[in-house]
């Protein structure tokens, strides 16, 4: 029992973080159809500069977080400006090859400024875990779950009570129709972006108190990311957040009662079943019912 | 005629400047006849791997540098010839194949590690030319192949070093948990084949991707089959990943970690969750901490002395592997007249060689020469490395 309820705090966290990162991916793709195939690195970006921030630079937490996300979200608002916006076939695939050229830029500019090694930071409280029932559970689980719930509370708000985001849903249903009334698509599009990276820079924020940043870790958390995201439905808001707490569960019991060595490939596995079995996704009921 | 005058006034000053030029260098006519010795050097220089391939490139420089300012091997001086192997097995290929070929060098020192040594391993065969591997990977040196030796510590050593230590606190039950890559399933390899040699039950083993960020999971699993300790193969982060979750879960047994971590990155990496964890570790990390009558402390305060004034960096523990490797080299070469089967022959018969890894005893059938003396195990004390007994 007490092992059962470890490996569920253990998928609970990890599932926090994949749902953030799958959130990004999913908005990103509503209201362009774009896949980033780069929203790991931002990720990173969010991460390390979260790192530098608040434990090299001696900012506080708060302004530390909120700094990062500005900067990781400013970064992709210039990557849609500079590198998605000029193409002048914009179709998927080329735009698509663009995010997996971006990933590769990204990396490697992580690399330059933050070296080779990996980076540490304290916790955001200094509590000892929490002892449930003989399970342990991270103080700082519970920021990654709270915050995680606060975003899609924030966004749900978003995208339902304000004109933007109505707005951006609109540009997400058709594009052509959205600018025939008067809304002004590129500015959503470039919207999308910024919120997309900011949201990859808080799942980047949160995880590195409890993991090690380094300039590599985007690829696997944007894999796993995407996993999610098509897991529970690409597009979908809540869809987005089934898919990230589902795969990060099944990891865990997965390391539990089958074998470490297959946690990797129970994401993977999952990820060829639904797209074998329901491509749309768990919650994603084909194009019509997205929205 | 102006134009002449211009191309006289050329000449003049060209024919001064050459003058200038051949008595300034007196060496080029004294050494003319005694060509130096070309040694070939190839490390990941750059790479994933660079942390092992730039201060190997650096040590072997320093250690040349060192046996020509001493004369160089019979009065010949050793010239470097050093290529990046980006730690890719086909870079490193074609790099060897350069060396042989065109450099025609009289040996091969590198590469930095296990997957490129083991690649260019039938090319040395072929060419015949003596080669040491700076890498750990037992399969370098098991089967003994005769013309490749190594120098750095194996697996092997540092796994009977952790058990050895295990065994004296009375522990009979471990779990093991390694990194899924080449390092940790060698390490795995190891800790599973050796157990029983020393009495011990590897009761759960478990594995983590190297860039996995969180081990919860694992040590659950692990700690619900009850071992007495727990043993970590792999390198940074994950393991220290490994240790910050092991404390979060409360696990009060003993924590292992492998030399795979022993620099004070790691101490940094896990911070609070590093303290009395034990490793094995190669002397250099506590090189001013070791007795005054062991052997190799007056190398080791040498050497790191002259790499950090030469470098002004601190001294890592790897570029010792190259450092050896040069010395030991220089000292088969002497007599031979560069003959390779002569080198070979001499490095195999090598005996109590001290060096930066350990005491150095080649023999036909061990080209690695170490024991595990090679390795100390320290325990991390107040975020120190404190040597252990």
């Amino acid at each position: 029992m007490q092992e059962i309820l470890q490996y569920l705090f253990s998928g609970l966290t990890n599932g926090a973080i994949y749902a953030v990162i799958a959130l990004g991916f999913s908005m990103l793709y509503s209201s362009t159809e774009l896949i980033n195939f780069a929203h790991g690195e931002f990720v990173m970006l969010g991460s390390l500069c979260m790192v530098t921030l608040a434990a090299n630079l001696g900012f506080p937490l708060i302004p530390a977080f909120f700094l990062s996300i500005c900067a990781v979200a400013a970064a992709g608002l210039l990557f849609e400006r500079l590198a998605i916006r000029p193409v002048r076939h914009p179709e998927p695939i080329v735009l698509i090859i663009i995010t997996v050229g971006a990933s590769i830029f990204l990396r490697g500019v992580g690399m330059l400024i933050w070296g080779k090694n990996a980076h540490s930071m304290p916790p955001f409280s200094q509590h000892p875990p929490l002892d449930v029932a003989g399970a342990r559970l991270l103080v700082q689980s519970i920021w990654i779950l709270v915050i995680v719930a606060a975003l899609t509370a924030a966004l749900q708000m978003f995208y339902r009570r304000t004109l933007t985001g109505k707005a951006m849903t609109a540009c997400a249903v058709s594009k052509k129709a959205a600018w025939i009334v008067g809304i002004p698509t590129k500015w959503m599009v470039l919207l999308a972006f910024g919120l997309s990276t900011g949201m990859g820079a808080v799942a980047g924020a949160i995880i590195a108190p409890i993991t090690m940043s380094s300039y590599d870790m985007g690829t696997m958390l944007g894999l796993k990311g995407f996993c999610a995201a098509m897991l529970g439905g690409l597009g979908s808001l809540w869809g987005a957040i089934l898919g990230g707490f589902l795969l990060g569960i099944l990891e865990a019991l997965g390391v539990g009662f089958i074998s470490s060595g297959l946690k990797d490939a129970t994401a993977f596995v999952l990820l060829l079943l639904v797209l074998y079995v329901r491509p749309q996704g768990i919650i994603g009921a084909g194009e019509v019912k997205r929205f | 005629m102006l134009l002449s005058k211009k191309c006289r006034f050329a000449a003049m000053a060209a024919a001064v400047l050459l003058a200038g030029a051949l008595i300034f260098t007196p060496g080029v006519f004294a050494e003319s006849h005694q060509k130096a010795y070309k040694i070939g050097g190839i490390f990941s220089v750059t790479g994933p791997a660079s942390f092992l391939g730039d201060p190997e490139k650096k040590s072997m420089e320093l250690a040349i540098e060192e046996i020509n300012a001493a004369g160089g091997v019979d009065g010949r001086m050793l010239e470097p010839v050093i290529y990046d192997t980006e730690g890719d097995p086909s870079k490193t290929v074609m790099a060897v194949g350069k060396l042989i070929n065109k450099d025609r060098v009289t040996a091969i020192i590198g590469p930095s590690r296990t997957p490129t040594t083991l690649a260019v391993t039938p090319m040395v065969k072929r060419a015949e030319i003596p080669f040491i591997s700076c890498a750990a990977g037992n399969k370098i040196v098991e089967p003994v192949k005769p013309w490749v030796f190594k120098t750095a510590q194996s697996d092997t050593q540092a796994v009977a070093s952790i058990y050895e230590h295990i065994q004296q606190r009375d522990i009979q039950k471990v779990g093991i948990i390694t990194v899924a890559n080449s390092f940790g399933e060698s390490g795995k390899e190891q800790l599973l084949a050796q157990a029983g040699d020393f009495g011990i039950t590897v009761v759960s083993s478990q594995s983590f991707g190297a860039s996995d960020t969180d081990m919860t999971a694992q040590l659950t699993k692990i700690r619900q089959e009850k071992p007495g300790a727990i043993i970590c193969w792999g390198t940074n982060p994950g393991p220290a990943v490994v240790a910050k979750n092991a404390k979060q879960l409360g696990i009060e047994i003993p924590l292992y970690q492998s030399h795979g971590v022993a620099s004070p990155k790691f101490i940094e990496l896990a911070g609070d969750a590093a303290e009395g964890i034990f490793l094995p570790t190669g002397k250099i990390l506590v090189a001013d901490l070791l007795a005054d009558n062991d052997p190799q402390k007056q190398v080791l305060a040498d050497y790191i002395n002259a790499y950090e004034s030469k470098y002004n960096e601190t001294v890592s523990g790897f570029g010792g592997y190259a450092y050896d490797a040069v010395h030991l080299l220089a000292r088969a070469m002497e007599g031979t007249n560069g003959d390779k089967a002569e080198i070979r022959k001499n490095l195999e018969t090598l005996k109590n060689y001290v060096g930066i890894s350990g005491v150095f005893n080649f023999s036909k059938t061990d080209h690695n020469g170490l024991d595990p003396s090679a390795f100390v195990m320290v325990k991390i004390k107040d975020g120190k490395w404190q040597l252990l007994e």
